[in-house]
This record gives structure tokens, C-alpha cells and sequence, in this order.
């Protein structure tokens, strides 16, 4: 039988034998993933809502860096969180190198300014079209922020789920501070990394498929979000 | 001679200047509201009828001037097209009673009042922004008139309507006005002005250059850009 065919059958049947290491390393990357992804959407929304209504000095050039950490490479994030983290750093009392609360600081730190980034974008365009009528009913400029977001809930919903996405797929910063150690913080892309360069292609194989099931479902969810927002705006009249 | 100057005025900005970058907006206005009036902004696109609602209602700072208040009158503002969020017609209504910190018991009894005042009440549970064009101003006058206010800025709330809605806008804004609101409307309906105001302020390029009862800016005689506004001759840049 061809070597690639081979090791998809043996990929597929670990899938659905719900191998328990299987399980268990998707487990701690959907966790961390996920946990990191509701950190970064939450710091990443409050920063975002302030960069789109305060007028401060130095205000571009602050978009300009946010905008530029959204092609942030995963590998410099686990650089800098190692140094951090590390014995000799300035948080190496913590003592959580190699945990699995090292990998969602890193991701958490990656995944932050695109959600920032983003809502920054969609907040500052609503209020350009909106925010005088929300302050012509007594709004703040941080309630105008925080009555659009809720708002554009949706939108920021599909933010969230790119943001776990960028999450849960990158190898880099979590191979750096998490250090891919069995059990406890191997999660499917180092895994994926680590079973190739044995040679254990069906496990890499598995892996694989588990996360692109998880991505294609996640770009599921963002393309039905989004045709339910164009559907609601044109049903609206905002959209022909 | 003003008119408002031989009133007390409720609301009033001497010498107001306002600027876009270096586009002068509003070229030292001076205007007194008093309490009841029913106030006419006419003038072509661009004269400055937005920003001098914007003005009075302390949306927009002065570059130069000042605004003054008798007390702090209650102030609502309608625009030509009302933001309506993605939820309830009734939750579109209680949203600028939330922000004036009315407890949530009252909000929603005068949410409910305001759409029974615009014959809106059977869309209470209605997503706001489904509604048609007339229907939403009708709630965006609803949000207004659920605020109390004494003074009600309408930026052209019926240009873009059909005319039935107009009709029905117009009507709504009649019975405010009725009460005892004092009413501002910027429109390029003369007739609408005719209906509606006792007053009307004419503005061109940001200056204001008329400022006269209804009957004599139809009659005249009038400055002479305001005449050729009037006769039709619009004053382009």
C-alpha cells in the first residue's frame, strides 16, 4: 500500500478509536487556545474602543504599531514571553515556564492586537457614522464605544473566533515557552511538529485533520455570522 | 433687529464660529431660542442648518463665540437618518433613557407611552432596523420625546421620507410643538416651513443673513441673497 494512504488510514482510525493521547493533546489546545482567545478579546476590545474615541497625542502612530503587530511572528512572542518567564527574568518568581498558563500568556499576547486592531476599525467607522446621534442622547464617548460594540456584537463575535484561530494554529510561541513536554503541554501543532520529525506520520496525519476540522468549523461559524449580518442589514435596507 | 432678541431666550450662541479644519462652518451666528418658539434653518446644502442644530445642542465645539443656556434645558436632537441599533424598536426608544439614568421600571413605561404617542406601539418587539424609513423616524422621535425635552432639533427629518411619512412626521412634530416644545427644523420643504415654523433663519455659507417671522420671509422684503434663494437661484459653490 502507498506510505500516504497508509498512514491516512491509521490517522483516520486513531480519530475515531478517540485515541486518549489524542484526546487529551486536543484538549489542552482548544484550553489554551481558547482561553488566551477570550483574554485577547477582552483586553483587545477595551484597547481597541479607546484608540477609537480618545484624541491623544501620538494617536497614528499607535495604529501604525497595532497594525503592524497583527503580522507579528509567533516566534518573537515566544521569544519575549521566554525572556520574561524565565528564571533570569523579570517574571521568572512565577515560576510557570513550561506550564500551559505560559502558553495562553504567549498566545494571549499574539492574538491581542489583531482583535484590537480590528475592533479599533469596526468601533471608529460606526462612530463615525453614529456616535454624534449616541452623544445627542447623552452618551459618553466610552458609552458611544461601548453601545456600538454591543452593537456590532457579531462582527466582534468573528473577530474573537479569528483571533482562536490565529491561536490554536501557531506552532512557534507555544513550542518556545511550553517546551512540547508530554502530557502536559503538547498541544496539536507541536505535536504535529514533533511526530513529523520522527517519522510518525499517521499521528501527524491525525493531528492534522483534528485541526483542520477545528479551523474549517470555525470558518463556518464566521461565514454564517457574517451572511446573518448581511442578511440583517439588507433586510434593513443598509445593504441593497 | 433679531427676533429672539426682545426674549427671554431659553438657548442662545452669540457670535458662534464654528471650523472643519479650514472651512469655516458657522461665521459668527448669533441666534436666541425662546421658550416655545417653532424655528425654521433654511438655506441651500452646506449653509451651515446642521451645524448650527449641532451648535445649539453642544455637539460640535466653537471655534469662536459662545453658547448659553437659561438653566440647563432639556435638549433632543432627531437626524435626517436615525441610527436604529440591532435590537428592539422598544429597546431603540429606552437606550437614551438608559443613558439619562431613568430606573428601568420607568424606561420601559415611558418607552412604551413615546411609541403609543408615534403609533408605533404594535413594533414595540421589532428589530429597529427593519423598520421602514418613516416608521424609524417616528421612533427616532419616539427616543426624543420619551427625554422630556423642551427643545427638539430636527436636521431635516423628513427629506428622505415618502410623502405619506412625511406627512406623518410633520403631523408629530405639529402636535409637539402644540405642547409647549420649542422646535428647531432645518428643511428645504418651504411649504413644510410655512406649516411649522413662526420663525425662520436664513444661512448661506455659515453666515446667518435672515432671521425674520414666517409671513414676511414668503412676503419679504428680504436680503437679497435670501431673495434669490427664494426665487430658486441656489447659491452653489
Amino acid at each position: 500500500m502507498n506510505p500516504f494512504l497508509d498512514s491516512l488510514a491509521t490517522a483516520a482510525r486513531l480519530v475515531a478509536d478517540r485515541d486518549p493521547q489524542l484526546l487529551h493533546i486536543v484538549g489542552l489546545s482548544l484550553s489554551v487556545s481558547g482561553i488566551a482567545c477570550l483574554v485577547a478579546t477582552a483586553l483587545g476590545l477595551l484597547a481597541g474602543a479607546m484608540i477609537a474615541v480618545w484624541r491623544f497625542p501620538g494617536r497614528s502612530g499607535v495604529i501604525v504599531v497595532l497594525n503592524t503587530l497583527l503580522a507579528l511572528p509567533s516566534v518573537v512572542v515566544g521569544l519575549i514571553v521566554y525572556l520574561l518567564l524565565s528564571r533570569a527574568g523579570p517574571l521568572g518568581a512565577w515560576g510557570i515556564l513550561f506550564t500551559p498558563a505560559a502558553m495562553v500568556i504567549a498566545q494571549s499576547l499574539l492574538v491581542t492586537p489583531i482583535v484590537a486592531a480590528l475592533a479599533r476599525q469596526t468601533i471608529e467607522d460606526a462612530m463615525r457614522d453614529h456616535g454624534e446621534q449616541l452623544r445627542s442622547l447623552g452618551a459618553t464617548r466610552l458609552e458611544c464605544a461601548l453601545i456600538i460594540a454591543w452593537d456590532e456584537r457579531l462582527a466582534i463575535l468573528t473577530l474573537a473566533l479569528m483571533a482562536f484561530g490565529r491561536a490554536v494554529s501557531e506552532v512557534g510561541a507555544v513550542m518556545m515557552v511550553g517546551g512540547n513536554i508530554a502530557g502536559v503541554t503538547r498541544v496539536m501543532t507541536t505535536a504535529i511538529a514533533l511526530e513529523t520529525s520522527k517519522g510518525d506520520l499517521p499521528v501527524a496525519l491525525a493531528l492534522g485533520f483534528v485541526l483542520l476540522g477545528v479551523v474549517l468549523v470555525l470558518n463556518v461559524v464566521i461565514g454564517a455570522l457574517r451572511g446573518w449580518r448581511i442578511r440583517g442589514d439588507r433586510e434593513a435596507g443598509v445593504l441593497p | 433687529m433679531r427676533l429672539g432678541d426682545r426674549m427671554t431666550p431659553l438657548l442662545e450662541l452669540r457670535g458662534a464660529t464654528v471650523r472643519f479644519g479650514p472651512k469655516v462652518a458657522l461665521n459668527a451666528v448669533d441666534l436666541a431660542v425662546a421658550r416655545g418658539e417653532r424655528i425654521a434653518l433654511v438655506g441651500a446644502n452646506g449653509s451651515g442648518k446642521s451645524t448650527l442644530l449641532r451648535a445649539l445642542h453642544g455637539l460640535v465645539p466653537l471655534a469662536g463665540g459662545e453658547r448659553r443656556m437659561a438653566g440647563a434645558p432639556r435638549i433632543a436632537m432627531v437626524f435626517q437618518r436615525p441610527f436604529m441599533l440591532r435590537m428592539t424598536v422598544r429597546a431603540n426608544v429606552e437606550l437614551g433613557l438608559m443613558l439619562q439614568r431613568v430606573p428601568r421600571a420607568e424606561r420601559r413605561e415611558r418607552a412604551m407611552h413615546a411609541l403609543e404617542r408615534v403609533g408605533l406601539a404594535s413594533e414595540a418587539g421589532r428589530i429597529g432596523r427593519v423598520l421602514s424609513g418613516g416608521q424609524q423616524q417616528r421612533a427616532a422621535l419616539a427616543r426624543a420625546w420619551a427625554l422630556r425635552p423642551e427643545v427638539l432639533l430636527l436636521d431635516e427629518p423628513t427629506a428622505s421620507l415618502d410623502p405619506s411619512a412625511k406627512r406623518e412626521v410633520e403631523t408629530l412634530v405639529g402636535e409637539f410643538a402644540a405642547q409647549g416644545i420649542t422646535v428647531l427644523i432645518s428643511s428645504h420643504n418651504l411649504g413644510q416651513v410655512k406649516r411649522l415654523a413662526s420663525r425662520v433663519v436664513y444661512l448661506e455659507h455659515g453666515r446667518l443673513l435672515a432671521d425674520v417671522p414666517t409671513a414676511r420671509f414668503f412676503d419679504g422684503p428680504l436680503p437679497e441673497e435670501a431673495m434669490r434663494f427664494l426665487r430658486g437661484e441656489l447659491p452653489w459653490d
